[in-house]
């Protein structure tokens, strides 16, 4: 039984894990890089949206997505009893 | 007070504010030297950890990069952050589970092989030594500056000086004297921005100003830069130049040699619970965020300050008089550093002007030849940017010598940091834990000692004719960490089928064909002339060798994958061993072998 749970337990954190990398990978390889010329109408202080994410905006969703896994995971932590 | 007693005065209190504070943290807790961070809020030691991991290479060298470059260079910004989302995803948690103290012990347990721990040891090393050639560039150029000596000479005394702070070392273990070099290091960097956005912008938050509107012109800032650069024949600062297979790999091996750097890990196996290695990474980055926002903005507006005092009537009309930059104060920055050789003026066509453009410019040909312009006359060293930024702004001589003080304090916590890492990986891992296991502590020490010394020499000869500007030889050890370290580690948790053969064989194809590459195109154990390609001509799909490191990551990866599909599967043990690092519950403190 604690042996299914803990694999629930990790195959919930493997799905938190994914989501933030996506995120994490379309913000800086996607917006910051690959996508601007996508986002090139969109205007920012005298350039544009992609030059935005990859000089400041990328560093700010990082720091969202780190603060957000933790606070899932301790949560996840208590809700399958793995906490310490 | 002349400026050079200014620059001793501060330089000399923050020495005196980190002495202070280790003697005073010693005094009550020697016996947790090992043990930095326990105890210790986790919004304290993600300021601690800042300091140790922003180096010369973020706070000298980055900006400077950006500046001359623009865009591509955001390439360090998203890169050097990007890196702690995967070490708080990733790898924090589980190392901090696992308990132990160092990233070799982590590898030799979880591969049950005593090869792969030695392996871990070479790679650990050879990104580490490679790492501190990087800050000498960077301890050369500070020290330079404000002893106003050669660059050379100003390398040699900080090497000395940097050998004397690893060796009291124990402040490596002092937690908050990294706090008090993180706030020396902050304000160093802010002050000077702060000033100059509200210059330039009006607006007293350089991160804000950077897209805010330039007050002298009323255009948008950036736009405003990109015309003038573009008048004086250099690329657009907002454009891409580099492709773009090189801007993401270069990206991609930053951030994975982030999360493979053992200084940085070290500091996640000994936060008091699992939950606190998790937002430990995250305060980390809150105060490593501090500087980078600024950092963009402390680039875009120094090129545009510099640009202007080189092209007082506008750049599309006469370039400054030799005269004015001998004789107006505000151009003193200059005499002061040509003293470091890291900046030259020189009249080529003795017009009595100082033209500073791109001379290998098409669209600029027709009007050199016009107005007589036989090439740039100005050179500037990308490395000393940050430093000078403050004279460039004539901002009031304390700020000049708060800024050396917070160059000092970048360079050196970084680069005892590193020396006490590989003192302690060929000390402990190497000679105590595979060669000589009876060793006595004395000689262990010795041993750690000699290691030191070897790897600042070697440093110091390197770092006099280095690979690159400081950040760039820092990317390069960050592609050699990209390429071995993190994939073992993170194989070792996300996969239960890796086995010690394929975790061997993926570090040494990793390390292996990185290092080769970076050494084709930077000259054999980077001494000059021995390279037989170059970054701008590579030898493999035009990928360049800082970029490599996500490749040489790539095929650790697919290698340690094969390798064990077709050996053995791990035994029980191991495989109880993942499964369990893998669950916060039940992790003990960390202990020491």
């Amino acid at each position: 039984m604690a042996e299914n749970s803990d694999n629930d337990y990790w195959e919930a954190n493997l799905g938190l894990i994914k989501i933030c990398l996506v995120i994490w990978a379309l913000v800086s390889f996607g917006f910051g890089i690959v996508l601007r010329p996508l986002l090139s109408g969109i205007s920012v202080g005298g350039t544009d949206l992609g030059f935005w994410f990859a000089q400041q905006g990328s560093i700010l969703v990082f720091l969202a997505l780190i603060f957000f896994y933790a606070w899932r995971m301790n949560k996840l932590d208590r809700d399958y009893g793995v906490e310490e | 007070m002349d400026q050079f007693t200014l620059n001793l005065l501060f330089v000399g209190a923050s020495f005196a504010l980190y002495i202070g504070i280790a003697i005073w943290a010693r005094a009550g807790s020697t016996s947790e030297f090992y043990a930095a961070g326990r105890g210790v809020h986790p919004i304290t030691n993600g300021m601690a950890t800042a300091a140790d991991w922003m180096s010369a290479a973020s706070f000298l060298s980055m900006a400077g990069l950006i500046a001359f470059v623009g865009y591509d260079n955001s390439a360090y910004l998203m890169g050097w952050t990007g890196g702690y989302v995967l070490l708080a995803l990733l790898l924090a948690p589980y190392l901090r589970k696992f308990g132990k103290f160092t990233v070799p012990e982590f590898i030799g347990d979880r591969f049950y092989s005593p090869t792969a721990r030695l392996v871990a040891v070479i790679c650990l090393i050879v990104a580490s030594v490679t790492y501190v050639i990087g800050q000498m560039t960077g301890v050369g150029v500070a020290f330079g500056r404000f002893l106003e000596v050669d660059n050379t000479t100003g390398l040699l005394i900080g090497a000395v000086v940097v050998f004397a702070y690893a060796v009291f070392g124990g402040m490596k273990g002092v937690t908050y004297t990294q706090v008090a070099q993180y706030i020396v290091l902050i304000t160093a960097y802010t002050i000077p921005a702060v000033f100059i956005s509200l210059q330039l912008t009006g607006n007293p938050i350089p991160a804000l100003g950077l897209f805010g509107d330039h007050v002298a012109s009323g255009e948008p800032l950036l736009a405003r830069l990109d015309q003038i650069v573009a008048e004086l024949g250099f690329s657009t600062y907002t454009e891409r130049q580099t492709d773009l297979l090189n801007m993401v790999l270069f990206t991609l091996s930053l951030m994975i040699g982030t999360a493979g750097l053992p200084h940085v890990i070290m500091r996640f196996f000994t936060v008091p619970r699992v939950a606190d290695a998790r937002w430990s990474a995250g305060w980390a980055l809150v105060f490593i965020a501090l500087l980078y926002l600024t950092a963009p903005a402390v680039g875009a507006m120094a090129r545009m300050n510099i640009t202007d005092q080189m092209w007082p009537n506008g750049t599309s009309g006469d370039a400054v008089t030799l005269e004015q930059v001998e004789t107006d104060p505000a151009y003193d920055w200059m005499a002061n550093w040509q003293k470091t050789g890291l900046l030259a003026l020189e009249d080529k066509n003795g017009d009595g002007m100082i033209q500073y453009y791109n001379d290998k410019s098409a669209a600029l040909q027709e009007r050199a030849t016009a107005a007589g312009w036989t090439g740039n006359e100005l050179t500037i060293n990308n490395d000393i940017l940050v430093l000078a930024n403050p004279e460039i702004a004539n901002l009031p001589g304390w700020v000049i010598g708060l800024i050396a003080a917070g160059g000092l304090a970048a360079a050196l916590s970084t680069a005892a940091g590193l020396l006490l890492a590989i003192s302690s990986a060929v000390s402990h891992d190497l000679f105590k834990g595979q060669l000589t296991p009876d060793m006595s502590e004395k000689s262990e020490l010795l041993t750690a000692r000699i290691a030191m010394a070897v790897a600042i020499a070697v440093a110091t000869y390197l770092g006099i004719n280095p690979p690159g500007f400081a950040a760039q030889t820092v990317a390069l050890a960050f592609g050699l960490a990209a390429s071995s370290i993190f994939p073992a580690l993170m194989m070792g948790i996300f996969s239960k089928r890796i086995n010690d053969k394929g975790a061997v064989a993926g570090m040494l194809v990793g390390l292996g064909v990185t290092l080769v590459y970076i050494f084709l195109h930077k000259g054999w154990l980077f001494i000059p002339d021995t390279n037989s390609f170059t970054d701008a001509d590579p030898l493999l799909l035009g990928i360049k060798s800082t970029s490599f490191g996500a490749v040489g990551a790539m095929l650790n990866f697919a290698t340690a994958i094969l390798v064990s599909r077709s050996t053995e599967e791990p035994p029980q043990e191991i495989q109880d061993l993942v499964a369990s690092v893998r669950i916060p519950r039940g992790a003990g403190a960390a202990i020491d072998h």
